[in-house]
């Protein structure tokens, strides 16, 4: 790429040669063989040129890619909290669109870093060496106008960050009209969220109309420069050229030089503006891959789970510092129970679960699975024997069978029926055209909610696990349906430890061990026939769930 | 997710192009006027000042050489002339950019009320069809290239254009062998860049489609990314992924080496264009020296160059153009769409009673009357909450019904529960009742008037609904609570939410009532976000209520409190309720069992209970209430 710039250099000297030289003299051979060294040098020029051109772009392709890469990887390292952190859709726009704006100020400056300060850098050079004393109206000039452009820049840079801020407000208005246009809809609230809308519109229009004046600007402010140098020069060359120390054709490659100066330090003003408006993007994805992820995985840890059995010790837990979710929890689960979970909204009972699979690391006390601290487990393995049915459940696009799957990639044909059918997904799974091999869309959004409920119990199931957790896993499944699966639960699995969190006392009422969780702290624990004689609480819950009972 | 849509060319760039830029200048005369007066200058100024070298270095450079008596006041003379007419050319493009950046942006602006009124008055059938993404993508993305297009693209294609002209002019009058040699030229330049555009275009569409597939792969794991960590997937997940992106460096690696390869082309054909004039020049000036100088060289050697500089300044504009165009059309294609049916001549009015008579009023009264108009006056039917469907078949396409007969009535006060298995229809008939999808056949009348002669909004204000999926909006608990009331104090709000049973909740967050929630409540749980919903419904108190299994995810000993808030609310209200809750459907006056789009069993409880039918099966099965 130097190579080329130096070329690109040279040619207006060659040029200058042939006018002075040649043309002055009307020395044709001279021409001929200038000419002849003027095709040569472009040549090279053109050859290094499409070669830079090629090492640039590999150079820019591999380094986004390496970007989305590393990135991805970094990410498959966060744990649940870290991914609390900094949240599913920042995390998905700093992966797309993030990583798109810098690997495109990364492919446009890779030629223009090296480009425009080499051709400055050459082109004075070779200026002086034609001119002399004239580039020194160069030397004048040039700091003069870098100083204007960056003063432009950093009024502009203002300007248009809070642009980009408003645009993050405009896109929530549009993004949330088109979620919520039902709610819109139904509370006749068009004209309110229009106004919303306006008032951002407007904030970024006013922001990039102040912006881009100050850019347009700046072109003005160039052209005046180049041809305030251009009639300088015109005027100190008529003079040089009198007393004979200029010859005609270095003076027009003068003029060559100077617009490559001027157009290389535009350059490199365009290339400053886009670094301060990709510096953002550039800040956020360096914070993902500094992040360190908070979980340790204990690779060397044990990797066989010897049973189901699951102990709280002590158990305190916040998600954030000073905020307990789980005060001092202590709780024995035997392996091959059937557990239910019930409580209020917020009372912690998905936290209480979550701390089984390790999803989080306790604050206090311990969780011990098989006997073992969770901590002292291979996180992979504790994972593969403890499978959970979060509550906001993703299917993933491809087959009912590839999601399936993810329990068990080697699952058989039969296997797979199996956990179906416990689940009760083997009807509506038959009832499709293409059966296991149907089409799943992404987030499974051709399914309804029960239906993808019941393929992710299907999903966990298959995972053959020492533990089943279901948090809340069918508040979207009919009654009846709900009541199958329970009874396929209790029937056909009963060596798997099953942890069940319900709203509904009819889904857990048999199971032989019943928690009552209320504000981070276990209430009671006992049967069904045990807490509705003993707790009132549970009673009263009970009558009003079956009120009116026959 | 902002997709940008590369090779995607418009369909009818004529069209869309004389669309936009009336859209764009019209009423904004004055300024075009000014503008391609700006533009015809700052033309004709560069023009000039190519010829300006060659006159420069033939009437002033060369008879200064090695003059003993030099007479600068000719240089001079001829500089501030030069001067001049720069100037003019500065201040005039200047002006053209400081104008457009306004037009531009006003346009931008214009251009996305319009595109945003447009969108909140659309029938919810479009927001079925159209993904989310594609659509935030137009008020994105498109409308940016659009604004490109208008602040820089266009001026500078009219510059260039302009400034085309005027160059080929000069040249021919300064020689026409030479000119044959530019042209020539011109023609291998194109060939060469269009060979290469070509090549590289389509791996620019290769590009994007990779693009496309990475992103949207990114997407869909990060929103899956606790499924993946919960089934230790991490791996296969990431493996996946390499092979996805590494097709996307090939095709990305390979479309940009050929784009910048197009540079390095242009330029060196440039210079061997160059060596060529020169050569020709030169033997041209060796053979008749009196009629062709030094300085005419020169000239034309600048104006060679500003011509090839326009020239790819036009074929890359074009192409920016053209893509601009494509997002226009997109655009377009949006503000084309037809709007929600809205030709209904009933109103929603407050009134008093006053002697016996109702009255229309402007305050706040608590009661309101249907304005129907008849003849030439009108008459007020008090707003009750009647609600009657009478033999309504509804399909979401028209060939595809999806309801079928449906005929029901609520009267004044009611309370209709629907029950029936996923995708029965339970949700699709609450949706007919305030006209999110409009029935194909029957009639459904409120208060006995069709609700098809009520104008939206106030058919729509004359309900409320608590929907399945609850959407909040950025702002504060405050603010959502009253989304349901626009006009009401902090009072109703607080008395809303009391009702709802979320006033606990509230004044357990950091700000109470005043605590922004974002990301449609992100840190709020179901439940919560649930029972905001149900006090945004309390505050609208409408006369008729429709509720969407609002209650499913909410725990028992909640669900409870709600119920007995709703009980207060349900008075002298007609509701329509979907839920699974035994509890729920039991106090109905009325309960339809829906089963693929038909009502097969009606009756209350004990009714359906006594049929042993289908509703027995679902409520009553041993396990359940035993």
């Amino acid at each position: 790429m130097i190579l080329e710039v130096l070329m690109e250099v040279l040619i207006p000297a060659i040029m200058a040669q042939i006018i002075d030289k040649g043309v002055a003299e009307m020395d044709m051979a001279y021409i001929l063989t200038m000419s002849f060294f003027l095709v040569l040098s472009a040549l090279c020029s053109l050859l290094f040129g499409v070669l830079g051109s090629k090492f640039g772009s590999e150079a820019g392709a591999g380094f986004a890619t390496n970007l989305r890469h590393d990135l991805y990887v970094k990410v498959q390292e966060f744990s649940f909290s870290d991914i609390d952190r900094f949240s599913t859709s920042s995390l998905i726009t700093r992966l797309t669109t993030d990583v798109q704006r810098v690997q495109q100020l990364f492919m446009m400056s890779i030629r223009m870093f090296v480009r425009s300060p080499m051709m400055l850098i050459f082109a004075s050079v070779m200026a002086y060496r034609a001119g002399g004393i004239l580039s020194a109206i160069f030397a004048v000039i040039i700091p003069i106008l870098a100083i204007a452009v960056l003063i432009l820049v950093k009024i502009t840079h203002g300007y248009f960050s809070a642009a980009f801020k408003g645009y993050d407000r405009f896109n929530q208005v549009v993004g949330e009209n088109l979620s919520g246009i039902r709610t819109v809809k139904a509370f006749v609230r068009e004209g309110e969220e229009k106004e919303k809308f306006r008032e951002s519109s407007d904030y970024i229009r006013y922001n990039f109309t102040k912006a881009q004046k100050m850019m347009a600007i700046m072109s003005p402010m160039m052209m005046f420069v180049s041809y305030g140098c251009m009639i300088a020069i015109c005027y100190f060359g008529a003079r040089l050229v009198n007393v004979g120390s200029l010859d005609t054709g270095a003076l027009m490659s003068i003029f060559t030089y100077s617009g490559q100066i001027l157009s290389s330090l535009m350059m490199t003003g365009m290339i400053v503006v886009m670094y301060t408006m990709t510096k953002p993007s550039m800040e956020r994805i360096s914070e993902v891959l500094s992040f360190s992820p908070t979980m340790d995985e204990n690779e060397d840890g044990e990797k066989t789970v010897k049973d189901g059995s699951v102990v709280f010790n002590h158990v305190s837990f916040g998600y954030k510092k000073g905020s307990t979710c789980l005060k001092d929890i202590n709780l024995e689960i035997k392996s091959g129970e059937m557990v239910g979970v019930i409580g209020t909204t917020g009372s912690g009972k998905s936290t209480l679960v979550s701390l089984i699979a390790r999803l989080y690391d306790t604050t206090e006390g311990s969780v011990m699975v098989g006997g073992k601290d969770v901590r002292d487990y291979n996180l992979t393995a504790l994972r593969n024997s403890v499978s959970v049915v979060l509550q906001k459940n993703t299917l993933f696009s491809g087959t009912v069978e590839e999601n399936l799957r993810w329990g068990n990639e080697n699952a058989t044909e039969e296997e797979m029926t199996k956990a179906a059918d416990i689940a009760s997904a083997l009807p509506f799974i038959r009832e499709k055209e293409d059966g296991f091999k149907s089409r799943v869309e992404q987030g499974g959004a051709n399914f309804s909610g029960g239906q993808r409920q019941r393929l992710c119990i299907a999903r966990a199931l298959l995972k053959s696990p020492k533990i089943l957790i279901m948090d809340d896993s069918t508040s979207a499944v009919d009654t009846a349906t709900d009541r199958k699966i329970r009874e396929a639960l209790r029937r056909d699995v009963n060596s798997m430890t099953r942890i069940i969190i319900s709203q509904r006392i009819s889904s857990i009422e048999d199971a032989d061990k019943i928690v009552i969780m209320n504000a981070g702290t276990i209430e009671d624990v006992g049967t069904h026939e045990e807490l509705l004689a003993r707790n009132v609480g549970y009673r009263t819950l009970f009558e009003t769930q079956t009120r009116g009972k026959d | 997710m902002g997709k940008m849509k590369f090779g995607e060319k418009a369909k009818n760039p004529k069209k869309t192009f004389l669309r936009l830029m009336k859209d764009v200048f019209e009423g904004r005369y004055f300024l075009i006027v000014l503008i391609v007066l700006g533009i015809v200058l700052s033309a004709w100024a560069t023009t000039y000042s190519a010829s300006f070298i060659g006159d420069f270095i033939d009437d002033v450079v060369i008879p200064l050489k090695g003059n003993p008596n030099p007479d600068f006041s000719i240089a001079l003379r001829y500089l501030l002339k030069f001067a001049f007419v720069v100037s003019i050319s500065i201040l005039s493009s200047f002006l053209v950019s400081w104008i457009m950046v306004g037009i531009a942006q006003n346009a931008i602006y214009d251009m996305r009320i319009k595109m945003f009124d447009k969108l909140e008055s659309l029938p919810l059938s479009y927001f079925d069809r159209n993904r989310r993404g594609s659509i935030m993508s137009r008020f994105a993305n498109d409308t940016d290239t659009l604004n490109q297009l208008v602040a820089n693209g266009l001026v500078q294609l009219l510059t260039a254009a302009m400034t085309l002209l005027m160059v080929l002019v000069s040249m021919a009058m300064n020689s026409w062998i030479l000119l044959l040699v530019v042209i020539a030229f011109i023609f291998i330049t194109l060939f060469a860049t269009g060979l290469l555009g070509k090549k590289s275009g389509a791996y620019f569409k290769a590009q994007q489609k990779d693009l496309g597939v990475v992103n949207g792969y990114i997407e869909e794991m990060m929103n899956g990314q606790r499924v993946i960590k919960v089934f230790t997937h991490e791996e296969k997940s990431i493996s996946e992924f390499e092979s996805l992106n590494k097709k996307l460096e090939t095709s990305m690696a390979e479309a940009n080496a050929w784009a910048g390869a197009m540079g390095p082309v242009n330029n060196n054909l440039g210079h061997l264009q160059y060596v060529v004039l020169v050569l020709v020049g030169a033997l041209a000036i060796i053979s008749r020296p009196n009629f062709y100088t030094i300085g005419a060289l020169a000239a034309f050697l600048q104006l060679s160059r500003s011509f090839s500089n326009n020239i790819s300044q036009i074929s890359q504009q074009s192409n920016n153009v053209l893509l601009a165009l494509a997002g226009a059309e997109r655009i377009y294609a949006l503000l084309d769409e037809k709007e929600e049916k809205d030709d209904g001549d009933v109103t929603l009015v407050r009134v008093r009673e006053k002697e016996g008579k109702l009255e229309e009023v402007k305050e706040r009264t608590g009661r309101w009357a249907w304005k129907v108009p008849e003849g030439n006056g009108f008459t007020l039917v008090p707003l009750k909450g009647g609600v009657v469907m009478d033999h309504v078949d509804f399909g979401y396409n028209e060939d595809k019904t999806v309801l079928h007969d449906i005929s029901l009535y609520a009267k004044p006060g009611q309370k209709i529960a629907f029950v029936g298995s996923t995708g029965a229809g339970k949700t699709t008939i609450t949706n007919l009742l305030n006209r999110f999808y409009n029935i194909q056949k029957g009639t459904i009348t409120i208060d006995g008037i069709d609700i098809g002669r009520m104008k939206l909004n106030d058919l729509r204000r004359s309900m409320a609904m608590v929907l399945q999926d609850t959407s909040l909006f950025t702002g504060t608990i405050r603010d959502n609570i009253r989304y349901g009331r626009p006009d009401a104090t902090d009072e109703d709000v607080e008395k809303a939410a009391k009702l709802a049973n979320a006033h606990e909740f509230i004044l357990m967050m950091k700000d109470g009532y005043d605590t922004v929630i974002t990301n449609n409540g992100e840190n709020l749980s179901q439940g919560q976000r649930q029972l905001l919903s149900i006090a945004r419904a309390a505050i609208a108190d409408p006369p008729i209520m429709v509720l969407d299994e609002a209650t499913s995810s909410i725990d028992t000993h909640t669900e409870a409190l709600v119920q007995s808030g709703m009980d207060k609310l349900m008075e002298n209200r007609t509701v329509f309720v979907i839920a699974h809750r035994l509890s729920t459907v039991r106090n109905s006056n009325a309960i339809m069992v829906l089963e693929n789009g038909r009502i097969i069993e009606r009756g209350d409880h004990d009714d359906l209970i006594a049929l042993k039918g289908t509703y027995y099966n679902l409520y009553t099965g041993k396990s359940e209430l035993s």
